[in-house]
């Protein structure tokens, strides 16, 4: 009786085993399948729209054919300038902080954990804050709102990835630098930092690559712009918000016009992303050599 | 880390016979080069406390970006609360003229949040549900089944589908996801599951509910996905062995060595999962169909917190509407905040600060 029992009990087992690994892939193939053909069809649908008025030309009338959206990639690139010019030296600042003066210190644990939940924060909730402190006070949407906005949207990504790139190095390196007599200030800026900034850099792409394609807090702050505006206190266009405006619309051009810009923001993205992925993994020390 | 300061060198009295040697110097009064530069370096003192004190001002900013996003929101927010107060999230009124049940009317300002509640928290769960399993089956494959050689790159494709913006979901979801769920996926529904009333046939377009599940549940998968893996790779190697020893399949050492250590870290995963989709505004404005009603339907339209104040912000003319959609948004942003903190607190616990790199 009790060898019955204890082999079905065995092939209980083993078919449970069978069973969950059977489930496993059949997970990670429905995962990975659909992802790949969004990919697939989005590369399809995009290389197929896209031509050189794409990058050169204002949108048209609808009813036209043809046009592009030069006017919204340089409005990105205006933005994600202001983004940058605010959010990076702030993140690094809070990064060096966390990392270099204040490791163990309750006040680090309590900012770390504050960036965590702000990254978390819906970024229309951001939106809606800048609007209220920048544009509201101004009297007009402008790009310079739209830039705040992003800006304090990456700060604490920033944050958070200069502290582990800076965390990665060694002690040996600032102890030396000490050691010589070079000032605590300098010994952090040019040596630790130093060290450190190929991963900082990269840190600061991710950052970068996440608040390109950010819709929402655009959507009362920088408003979108039809046409070529290159005013910071005017409301300037902005690629992901030009996508959602075609894509929204009745206009097959215009669903045209989405797809295209659609790739171009996936292949900026999937770049960072790669590049991130390739400094990342060659170590900090490699990076600076 | 204490304070380094570079300080003046004592000049030690120089041995032998210092009174010749003292009135030869200072009959020359020629110092030597080396000596003049290390004498005329004064510290870092103030350099270094400047330095510091730019760095704290910097991290304080995170505080200061939470302060200044709550004050804006409860300031712009006031004048909807003291009009309707705490039943503006569960009240309803009733249209005059068909004398249905009716939630959102800018024209008479009658204002309740509650459809947009019940659209958030239905799209959330459904996207959820959705994720859940796939996620931790995916997660469960690439930690312990996979090959070593496909795993750094289904796991790149896994970060990759966490790095596409929303509105390219959205672009993909309304072009593609809808009419295939308005051709195949609803009518079969419909069909089998018409009984329970959770699928009725009144809306033929394909947007709703249900689509605004499918799309945040692709969107939430990477996230709770790399955060199991995460938790589960921190899960020390000796529990997997001890209950490999005592004659486990490998099914049961996941079971039991590795999720059963990992639980609470999951719970955290999933729960970070909840709280990105709560937010989650492009993708859902673009298929949830927008209206402020509440329908027992996943089927039918609807409408979320994030995506009334997306459509209605720069529409709203009048000071009430608009402060009743910033009192909306503070409302998502509390939430959100809580959730996220728990979230993070949970997986901290079992990872204990230091994340293990998953690769």
């Amino acid at each position: 009786m009790k060898a019955e029992e204890h082999q079905l009990r065995a092939r209980f087992r083993t078919l449970t085993d069978y069973a969950a690994t059977y489930l496993a892939v059949l997970a990670t193939v429905i995962v990975v399948a659909p992802l790949v053909a969004i990919f697939a069809y989005l590369v399809f649908k995009g290389a197929s729209s896209l031509n050189l008025a794409f990058f050169t030309q204002i949108p048209k009338p609808p009813g036209e054919i043809g046009g592009g959206m030069s006017n919204a990639i340089f409005g990105s690139a205006i933005l994600l300038g202001l983004a940058s010019a605010i959010g990076v030296p702030v993140g690094i600042g809070g990064g060096i902080f966390l990392a270099e003066f204040g490791r163990g210190t309750k006040l680090a644990n309590a900012v770390r954990f504050t960036a965590d939940v702000l990254n978390g924060v819906p970024s229309i909730v951001m939106g809606i804050a800048i609007y209220s402190l920048v544009v509201v006070p101004q009297g007009h949407f402008s790009a310079l709102s739209g830039g705040v906005a992003l800006g304090i949207m990456m700060i604490p990504t920033v944050c958070r990835t200069t502290e582990e790139m800076l965390l990665m190095v060694p002690h040996a390196v600032r102890e030396a630098a000490l050691a010589l007599g070079v000032p605590n200030w300098r010994s952090v800026l040019s040596i630790t930092v130093k060290t450190a900034s190929p991963g900082i850099i990269t840190g600061c792409m991710l950052a970068f690559a996440r608040v390109a394609g950010e819709t929402a807090p655009l959507l009362f702050t920088a408003l979108g712009n039809q046409f070529w505006s290159a005013n910071l206190n005017q409301p300037i266009g902005a690629l992901p918000l030009q996508i959602y405006v075609y894509a929204i619309s009745p206009y097959d051009d215009w669903h045209r016009l989405a797809w295209a810009g659609a790739l171009v923001l996936i292949v900026l993205i999937v770049l960072a992303v790669s590049l991130v992925r390739y400094v990342t993994s060659r170590g900090v020390l490699k990076g600076a050599s | 880390m204490r304070e380094i300061r570079v300080s003046q060198p004592q000049l030690l009295p120089e041995p032998g016979s210092s009174d010749e040697r003292r009135s030869a110097e200072a009959a020359s009064s020629e110092v030597s080069p080396v000596r003049a530069f290390l004498m005329s370096r004064g510290n870092s003192a103030t350099a270094d406390s400047g330095f510091y004190w730019l760095m704290v001002l910097c991290a304080l900013t995170i505080f200061g970006i939470v302060a200044l996003i709550a004050f804006e929101l409860v300031s712009r927010s006031h004048l909807a609360w003291s009009k309707f107060g705490l039943s503006f999230f569960y009240k309803s009124f009733t249209d005059p003229f068909s004398h249905q049940p009716m939630y959102w009317d800018p024209v008479n300002e009658h204002f309740s949040a509650l459809p947009f509640v019940y659209g958030t928290l239905v799209s959330s769960f459904l996207g959820l549900l959705l994720a859940v399993p796939l996620a931790l089956g995916l997660a469960v494959f690439l930690t312990e089944m996979c090959p070593h050689r496909l795993r750094a790159p289904l796991a790149f494709i896994t970060e990759l589908l966490a790095a596409i913006p929303s509105v390219i979901y959205g672009l993909w979801a309304v072009f593609v996801l809808v009419p295939l769920l308005r051709e195949h996926v609803n009518p079969l529904l419909i069909q089998s599951l018409g009984w329970t009333g959770f699928f009725s046939d009144d809306n033929p377009t394909g947007l709703g509910f249900l689509a605004s599940g499918v799309i945040l549940a692709i969107m939430i998968l990477p996230i709770i996905s790399s955060l199991t893996r995460e938790v589960m790779t921190a899960v020390p190697y000796s529990q997997r062995e001890a209950v490999l020893a005592l004659g486990a399949t490998r099914w049961e050492t996941i079971c039991m060595g590795v999720l059963r250590n990992a639980r609470i870290g999951i719970v955290g995963a999933i729960i970070l999962g909840l709280g990105r989709a709560l937010g989650e505004t492009m993708a859902v404005t673009m298929v949830i169909g927008n209206t402020a009603e509440i329908h027992r339907s996943l089927l039918s339209n609807g409408s979320s917190m994030a995506s009334v104040i997306a459509n209605q912000f720069t529409e709203a003319v009048d000071n009430v509407h608009l402060s009743a959609l910033i009192e909306i948004g503070l409302a998502l942003f509390i939430v959100t905040i809580i959730v996220n903190a728990l979230a993070q607190l949970l997986v901290w616990a079992v990872t204990r600060g230091a994340p293990a790199r998953v690769n």
